[in-house]
């Protein structure tokens, strides 16, 4: 049985005071807060166990290895990955998007196209660019709707021979559109293109089955998902991380080394040069533990109730428009007030203790195709409640009477 | 004339009158809309200050030896907060402009209730009206 009481005391942070009032966070599309049993374990890791992991000979260095590995195990079963080394721990999604472009550098050519989606995040447009500008290759960008999902038909018509990889986001970070990965993936495939999927904001709510879906690559952030900041992964299919050349030289990442070769080492520490984050990686393990004992479903299904009360009490205020009306939608409400900058309903809702995102959320291109300067984003996560969903509305009341 | 210094105090006076944030924001909002709007000819992205989430457009020209500066923005509350800048700065000489101290932000409790990517904003605004100033110093000698 969810108890969302129960839930919030193992969130330290959620009862502190903000502006002399009890925190509403509702920027979880930001970030995510951390529970007590993520937060033992980090220190738990410096207090036992802090060591540097896979050389020493030592105890401390066979436990905080142990303990690092256990965490990658724990990510492969939770996505369901065939091995796990196919897991790369990286820094967050941002490091595992660049971590295959800078790959692919070597394997593209002059006239090749790569296709990515309207709804994307900055971090899933910008090293594809760079990507492009170094091999020549044509960034090709799939159309979205009013509703804010994606063109599917435009979709299919840029499909050809010459595409050669395809980015989408598994959840749009700045609308909360649930795209549909598995037809995306099954038509990229058809014409032998391989796909890049950005779960940051899919992660938090869905667990996603990478054999299930046949994606090549699938990247996700750990501080979305109750874990610290970071820390995340790069999933990609066996055959094809070890087509890729290695992303960064250093230690770890060899087999062997003289002046005059080096050698690799095998996946998954060819892609993790230098000591990596090892309490970040181990928290990250500990942080899909808590999520999965929770249990996803249920977690999917609160969120849906906190979506739909939200959505129907903010839809009475006059003025209010909704960005995003997908009929999948993870727990995100990106809205304007008529004749309002969202900058000025952020800035009163700090005040008054609720903690949202306004601007352009880093998709400036979603911003542009709506013609505005950006929105204000609410974005729930299980430990909310509907009380706080009444503090916002409320908020949003004030503001507009403040600012009008 | 009054001098940056006196103005700031000014301000400062006029800010420590209200009790609690609500006050303070809704004096912010009415100063907003007092604000010596910039012309449309001068809404050009070159008069854009960067490093605000909102837009800011800042223009100055020269009067005698003054300068005088107006501004927009598409949002309030920003609005409000270069209303007091052009308050204290406008209408001086660009010498006093570059010399005066801008701690009076601190103690109209704005820093503080404002969240770092406003703050850096504000700081872009001085840093911008100080540039007007040097450009138009230079101008002057």
């Amino acid at each position: 049985m969810f108890d969302v009481t129960k839930i919030r005391a193992d969130f330290p942070i959620l009862s502190r005071k903000v502006n002399g009032q009890d925190l509403v966070y509702f920027d979880n599309a930001a970030t995510s807060q951390t529970p007590l049993q993520v937060i033992d374990v980090i220190t738990d890791y410096y207090c036992r166990l802090n060591a540097n992991i896979h050389r020493g000979v030592h105890k401390l260095s066979q436990e905080a290895t142990d303990a690092y590995e256990g965490a990658r195990k724990t990510i492969q079963t939770h996505f369901n990955a065939a091995h796990s080394h196919e897991i790369i721990l990286t820094a967050g999604t941002t490091e595992s998007i660049n971590l295959i472009a800078s790959g692919y550098s070597s394997l593209l050519q002059n006239g090749d196209e790569l296709l990515v989606s309207a709804l994307e995040h900055h971090s899933n447009i910008v090293p594809w660019q760079m990507l492009c500008e170094r091999t020549g290759a044509k960034l090709k960008v799939i159309p979205m709707t009013q509703e804010g999902t994606l063109d599917m038909s435009a979709y299919e018509s840029l499909l050809n021979s010459k595409t050669r990889l395809v980015f989408v986001n598994h959840v749009s970070n700045a609308l909360g559109t649930v795209n549909p990965i598995e037809e995306i993936i099954t038509k990229a495939h058809a014409v032998d293109a391989k796909v890049l999927i950005d779960g940051a904001q899919a992660c938090p709510h869905i667990k996603p089955d990478v054999q299930e879906l046949d994606v090549d690559y699938y990247v996700t952030s750990a501080h979305k998902i109750c874990g610290p900041t970071g820390v995340g992964m790069l999933y990609g299919k066996e055959t094809l991380l070890n087509k890729l050349p290695p992303y960064q030289g250093g230690g770890e990442m060899i087999s062997t080394v003289t002046f005059e070769k080096t050698t690799y080492a095998d996946l998954p520490h060819k892609f993790e040069a230098g000591t990596p984050n090892i309490a970040g990686g181990i928290a990250f393990g500990a942080a899909l533990d808590y999520m999965n004992n929770i249990g996803f479903e249920t977690i999917a299904s609160y969120e849906e109730e906190l979506l739909a009360y939200a959505t129907n009490k903010l839809r009475e205020i006059p003025g209010l428009k909704i960005f995003g009306e997908a009929a999948k939608k993870t727990a995100v409400i990106s809205f304007n007030i008529d004749g309002i900058h969202p900058y000025d309903i952020g800035s009163i809702l700090d005040q008054l203790g609720i903690a949202v995102r306004t601007g352009h959320h880093c998709a400036q291109p979603i911003m542009d195709y709506y013609q505005i300067p950006g929105t204000v984003r609410a974005s729930f996560a299980f430990y909310n409640t509907k009380e706080e969903i009444d503090r916002l509305d409320a908020g949003i009341r004030k503001a507009i009477e403040m600012l009008q | 004339m009054e001098s940056i210094a006196e103005r700031q105090q000014e301000v400062i006076e006029e800010f420590s009158l209200f009790e609690d944030w609500m006050q303070r924001y809704e004096h912010m909002i009415d100063l907003g809309k007092s604000l010596p709007l910039i012309a449309e000819e001068h809404k050009t992205d070159d008069n854009i200050i960067k490093g605000c989430q909102s837009k800011v457009w800042v223009h100055a020209s020269l009067e005698g030896d003054q300068l005088i500066f107006t501004a927009d923005s598409d949002a309030i509350i920003t609005k409000g907060i270069i209303a007091i800048l052009i308050r204290v700065f406008s209408n001086q000489h660009p010498k006093a402009i570059l010399e005066a101290d801008t701690n009076f932000i601190d103690e109209i409790g704005l820093k503080e209730h404002l969240s770092p990517t406003r703050a850096n904003g504000l700081v872009s605004m001085i840093k911008q009206i100080k540039m007007y100033a040097v450009a138009f110093q230079t101008q002057l000698n």
